[in-house]
């Protein structure tokens, strides 16, 4: 069994380092044959990457200190199936904080899944936290005036939360179906 | 920005001193759950660094292309896939946003871009099957073109 588990590991690992080797491969390609546009590729690609490396250490210490002093029981009763309508709002606030990056919010949904949190507040959770900042929302008021910004805000909150509920059915049924 | 970063690390590195001192060995291993994350995760998220500059340096000039010759359902469609596919900072995107507005863009193509952009990555894909599984993926980034497009398209209805 746990043979079985390192070496799923093992093979994950491996694709993704085969993954990385072929979009360096693609990446010295583009900067080759389109050297105009390499300086602008290489300066987004190092402003993202101080960006994570400025903040996602110490997001993992923080997942880290998560799996080991948060029980299961806990994150269940405020973010599981039956969390309902508190587990949606906590949700959000969660995915709302101001904390960077969408690369982030992977591992942090990863570790709340695994100590039980249901889908439906995890797509929640990452879609607050891809559309529902707070800054976001200043930069927002101010280019796209304040009708825009609310308009889309209330509809973003009611469309995520369905598409939460529906995501969180159609899996949950999958997965009982497999019994897995 | 700069801001948040040095709260974010000041914040953890108290918990960590607190959590240091109330039992060292589960510390310890928080510590050793967040260094084998790190190295699980570091190819994946190097890639879909690479591919945001990618993607970003081939493209950004193309935004203003299509927002100028918007036509119809078609155009409409080609904004939010394109939004799906770029992947930039939203304090770059609100401007540029705004500066369509201003030059005639339809709302509800401007909120389709902005919508798509913020919720969808097809970059950090990689990065979401990794950690979420393929399934959880797909479900959520076609849910969430989809109502990318409602929400768009009610936009454009309302104001």
């Amino acid at each position: 069994m746990k043979d079985k588990m390192m070496k799923k590991n093992q093979n994950n690992s491996k694709k993704s380092f085969i993954f990385l080797s072929i979009v360096i491969f693609i990446t010295l390609l583009i900067l080759i044959l389109i050297p105009e546009k390499s300086s602008l590729i290489m300066e987004t690609s190092y402003d993202y990457f101080l960006q994570m490396a400025m903040v996602f250490p110490a997001i993992l210490i923080l997942m880290g200190l998560f799996s080991v002093w948060i029980s299961k029981e806990f994150v269940m009763n405020h973010l599981g199936e039956s969390s309902g309508l508190k587990g949606i709002v906590v949700s959000f606030i969660l995915g709302a904080l101001p904390t960077g990056p969408m690369f982030i919010a992977f591992p942090m949904a990863q570790a709340l899944h695994k100590k039980g949190a249901s889908y439906t507040n995890i797509v929640i959770f990452l879609s607050a936290w891809a559309c529902i900042k707070i800054p976001q929302g200043l930069v927002e008021l101010q280019f796209l005036g304040v009708k825009f910004m609310l308009a889309r805000l209330g509809m973003t909150i009611i469309f995520i939360t369905i598409m939460g509920i529906i995501i969180n059915k159609l899996i949950g049924s999958e997965s009982l179906k497999q019994n897995r | 920005m700069q801001n948040t970063t040095i709260i974010i690390n000041g914040l953890i590195l108290v918990l960590l001193i607190i959590s240091f001192f109330k039992n060292r060995t589960k510390t310890l291993n928080a510590l050793k759950i967040a260094g084998k994350s790190l190295l699980k995760l570091s190819p994946t998220i190097l890639s879909v660094i690479l591919l945001i500059g990618i993607i970003y340096g081939l493209f950004s000039d193309k935004i203003a292309l299509l927002f100028g010759q918007e036509n119809g359902v078609i155009g409409f469609i080609t904004i939010a896939v394109f939004g799906s596919v770029m992947h930039m900072p939203s304090l770059l995107a609100f401007p540029l946003a705004g500066s369509f507005l201003l030059e005639g863009a339809s709302i509800s193509s401007v909120a389709a871009f902005i919508t798509t952009l913020t919720m969808i990555g097809i970059v950090t894909l990689p990065l979401e099957v990794k950690t979420m599984g393929k399934k959880f993926t797909i479900y959520r980034n076609v849910f969430s073109f989809i109502i990318a497009i409602i929400i768009a398209t009610l936009m454009g209805v309302i104001l």
